[in-house]
């Protein structure tokens, strides 16, 4: 660490305000001793100084660059309560077994912020900080939102609660698929993909990230052939279907009129990415609130800036945002599947979809106690490589409020699309069964699904087909806290 | 066709047994368990009849599965279905719901396609028992 004087703050004010450039931590934005308020905005960033660079010094500046400060003196800081409005970092901790890495504590006063505006938040929190020079990399760990700023978002449209009452499905988890090939089928044959699904089990089909309006399939087609496999397959069953209607566009006026065709249609759910931006996120759920709508959101983007740890934004920021902004589903990883993540960061993301409050939970990589003030909760998705042969380590994984998205799972079964269906609810409402009546599913699991399978063929194929497969690769985005445990 | 409606019904038809373990289950994490009938089975159709109360205060899974067997006795070609409901805040909804009777046949449900302007399609199902008869004699014995 830096010399003392270096790092405290000059409260002279003919001092601190001459002109000439100053330490941040001496300009006020180092203060150890500051005692968090109940309605500040506390985030904990992961940062690694240049070398050379004092830590406490470098987490002055990451609190600077995120709230008031610019590279030199200014006297019209005194034309301000520039004491409150000064972000201030407060702890500066080594990372466990990271050399050179650092997590600095900060606390923004609640009057840096707009009311119901995630563009606001971030463009402060992840603003210049993130490209400053003195620093080799930044990452955004977690946030603590008071309850006094949560309380300006609407949250969700519908939430867990309402979903299930709209859908009539509880006590287990939803069942999707992605349509594949992902690219290519016309609307016809698209159509069918989502009717053979939904018939054959499954209580959701999804267009996937891309699926927009390609020269092979434009919007309006992929809609009105969806909505007819939906409908038809709802006949069949008595059962309530849906099928996520991506309404990602290239302006704001055009996912509108793609929402609201899809709402004339009758769809209960449309979906976005999260390449729309938070602008057009908070914009989209007004508009679904209004509709009735279920809200999907896919985080096409995200692995950009979360998946390493030593720069950007962990996913569980990017999910109490979204949680705000207001989204019903969020894809938030599987731990098993062919996707980034190890099992005790994924459930964390959960957690903090799922929980009224998400307990602090080092392990989980939850590193704030949030109270979401009754904001409503997020349905997470696992969605991505994963298959029937998994579902007692799904189950026990992440529990029943959650959408389970089987799609090679689903259309590759070697006895056609209802049959994987069927395999994979068969296998679910096995496992859910089980469960209930008190068998251990994480040890008996393998079991219960080959008994079920002796009644269910398509269940058996799915077993022989992708029993085996796992995707057992080291994950990078891992708890600092704890030994990373492994799925397979 | 077998509407596929509720928890378990992809899974042969449960047997009391399985029944009762379930609503143990149902009762071990303090939900309240209420039995519901109907001969309307429409997807939407979001309030079937009572059978009583929810059974708040009842904490034997025999006592709910002996009730079941009324139920069955006086509706034997009605759907019967097991509600669990979480009183707990943020929750205050039904956490579980599963078939446990259906009538021996079961027509299921025409696809109404109204056709309108454009290739736009307007549907709606239409329950086969439904219509054909008034409520309490649409499922022959």
């Amino acid at each position: 660490m830096g010399a003392p004087e270096a790092n405290t703050q000059i409260t002279d004010p003919s001092k601190r305000y001459h002109a000439g450039v100053l330490k941040y931590a001496q300009m006020g934005y180092w203060n150890p001793d500051y005692e968090p308020k109940d309605t500040d905005v506390l985030a904990v960033f992961r940062i690694t100084p240049q070398e050379g660079v004092d830590p406490i010094e470098a987490a002055a500046a990451v609190a600077g660059e995120s709230s008031t400060a610019t590279w030199t003196v200014v006297w019209t800081d005194r034309l301000t309560a520039c004491d409150m409005y000064r972000a201030k970092a407060y702890r500066v901790e080594p990372v466990p077994g990271q050399e050179g890495q650092y997590f600095c504590w900060v606390a923004y006063d609640l009057d840096l912020f707009e009311e119901g505006s995630i563009a606001n938040l971030t463009a402060s929190i992840i603003g210049n900080v993130f490209s400053f020079k003195p620093l080799k990399a930044a990452r955004l760990e977690d946030m603590r939102l008071p309850v006094a700023y949560i309380k300006t978002f609407r949250g969700p449209p519908t939430g867990i609660v309402v979903e299930r009452e709209r859908l009539e499905k509880y006590g287990r988890p939803l069942l999707g698929a992605t349509m594949k090939p992902k690219l290519g089928l016309s609307g016809k044959n698209y159509g069918r993909v989502v009717y053979e699904a939904l018939r054959g089990g499954l209580d959701f089909t999804k267009d996937d990230e891309n699926i927009n309006s390609q020269p092979f399939m434009h919007w309006r087609d992929r809609f009105l052939y969806c909505m007819e496999g939906v409908n038809q397959a709802a006949a069949q069953t008595g059962e309530i279907k849906g099928h996520y209607l991506n309404i990602t566009a290239g302006t704001m006026e055009e996912m509108y009129r793609r929402a609201e065709f899809a709402r004339e249609l009758g769809s209960c759910i449309v979906m976005v990415d999260l390449i729309i931006g938070w602008t057009a996120i908070q914009s989209i759920s007004n508009w679904c609130r209004e509709n009735d709508m279920i809200l999907h959101m896919h985080r096409a983007g995200h692995g950009t800036y979360t998946r390493q740890k030593s720069h950007g934004v962990s996913f569980r920021v990017i999910a109490k945002w979204l949680r705000l902004a207001g989204v019903d589903h969020l894809h938030a990883g599987t731990a098993v599947g062919k996707l980034e993540g190890d099992p005790n960061t994924v459930q964390g993301f959960y957690n903090v979809c799922r929980e009224m409050v998400t307990k602090q939970d080092f392990q989980r990589g939850i590193l704030f106690e949030q109270d979401w003030a009754s904001t409503k909760r997020v349905l997470p998705v696992a969605s991505g490589g994963i298959h029937a042969g998994q579902m007692h380590q799904l189950l026990d994984l992440f529990g029943d409020d959650v959408v389970l998205q089987f799609g090679g799972g689903t259309i590759g079964h070697p006895m056609g699309i209802q049959a994987g269906a069927q395999a994979n609810r068969v296998a679910l409402e096995t496992m859910v069964l089980a469960r209930n009546e008190g068998r251990d599913i994480i040890n008996e699991g393998p079991e219960i699904l080959s008994d079920a399978a002796k009644w269910c063929q398509p269940l058996r194929a799915a077993l022989d087909t992708w029993g085996e497969i796992t995707f057992n690769y080291a994950s990078t985005d891992t708890s600092d806290f704890v030994p990373t445990p492994s799925v397979a | 066709m077998r509407i596929t409606q509720g928890a378990f019904s992809f899974l042969p038809d449960l047997t009391d047994q399985q029944i009762g373990k379930q609503v143990e289950y149902c009762l071990e994490q303090g939900w309240a368990v209420a039995l519901e009938y109907t001969d309307d089975p429409h997807p939407r159709n979001t309030y079937w009849q009572m059978w009583g109360l929810p059974m708040f205060d009842l904490r034997d899974p025999a006592g709910v599965v002996q009730e079941l067997n009324a139920c069955r006795d006086a509706n034997p070609e009605h759907y019967i279905r097991i509600n669990a409901f979480d009183s707990t805040k943020g929750w205050e909804s039904v956490r579980l719901s599963f078939i446990v009777q259906r009538p021996s046949d079961e027509p299921g449900f025409r696809l109404n396609r109204e056709e309108g302007a454009g290739r736009n399609l307007r549907y709606t199902l239409d329950s086969y028992a439904v219509r054909r008869s008034p409520e309490g004699q649409r499922y022959a014995r």
